[in-house]
């Protein structure tokens, strides 16, 4: 009874979270707001006993939420942390289509005879994910693997300033490089 | 604690962010309606996994989602950052080029 109170309260808090990203009128509160939603989603993955994936869940969006404060706070035009905004576009629209969508989803889940559940759940579900992981599915990690690393180039290449293409031109055969402010003794 | 109870806030998390990544007009705001999209469908595939069937295997589904957010969010940022420092745009109407 405690754990089906709890579970909906946090169910309240992460939607209700959610709405105030796009009601509050400074982009650092949406931020927090988001982190909030975020976190209570990661509470109700603990109460489904998957406790790896919650605490991941919590920390990677609470470093991530943090990033977000920072990145809005450097680039956005106004001072998002104190002028109020009101940036929208089509909202009655948008705001129709997400009744529409709610709608659609809640008469499939309420409508919908759900089977019941077949096997039972590990004895220790987090030892039985890191055997998981570690034995026949870590193909699946090996994957992840090469595609953050392209993430990564593919952020930097995007986000970097100048490149070496910048300094050498496009075959690298440019000298002496072109930068802003030569250096050198001038030979 | 049930799978419908499970569902249905996942699927209003969904649609608010459905609202958002329509309805912004900011880059960063359109990414966090993104991002309470792809909320919802982890606290979908959780309650699934726990009702339904669960085997370590589903596990591994979620953790491949929250690898997928991080991608999105990371080349979403530099993206963001590129259109910033090329145009000094930081709204989807200022980048309509591959629009229509």
């Amino acid at each position: 009874m405690v754990a089906d109170i709890g579970f909906w309260v946090l169910g309240l808090v992460a939607v209700m979270a959610g709405a105030a990203v796009f009601y509050v009128n400074s982009m650092a509160r949406a931020t927090y707001a988001l982190a909030l939603s975020f976190i209570a989603v990661g509470l109700q993955v603990l109460f489904l006993q998957q406790n790896y994936v919650g605490v991941v869940i919590i920390l990677m969006m609470v470093m991530e939420m943090a990033v977000m404060a920072v990145y809005m706070v450097m680039f956005m035009g106004m001072n998002p942390a104190l002028m109020p905004m009101s940036m929208v576009h089509d909202s009655k629209k948008a705001l129709a289509v997400a009744i529409g969508t709610f709608l659609t989803l809640a008469a499939g889940v309420l409508l919908v005879d759900w089977p019941a559940r077949r096997v039972a759940p590990p004895a220790e579900v987090t030892r039985a994910l890191g055997e998981e992981l570690m034995g026949p599915k870590m193909l699946v990690m090996a994957v992840i693997s090469p595609v953050m690393v392209a993430t990564i180039v593919a952020g930097v290449v995007l986000a970097a300033h100048r490149t070496r293409y910048d300094r050498f031109g496009d075959d690298l055969n440019h000298r002496p490089a072109d930068d802003p402010q030569p250096g050198g003794v001038g030979r | 604690m049930t799978l419908e109870a499970t569902l249905l806030i996942a699927a209003a998390i969904f649609s608010v962010g459905l609202y958002g990544a329509i309805s912004q007009q900011v880059v960063v705001m359109v990414m966090m309606g993104l991002e309470l999209m792809i909320n919802a469908v982890i606290l979908a595939a959780a309650g699934f996994w726990w009702f339904l069937a669960p085997h370590p295997t589903g596990q591994v589904l979620l953790l491949v989602i929250i690898a997928a957010m991080t991608v999105e969010m990371a080349m979403g940022f530099a993206v963001a950052t590129h259109l910033h420092r090329e145009r000094h745009a930081d709204m989807t109407d200022m980048a309509t080029d591959l629009s229509g």
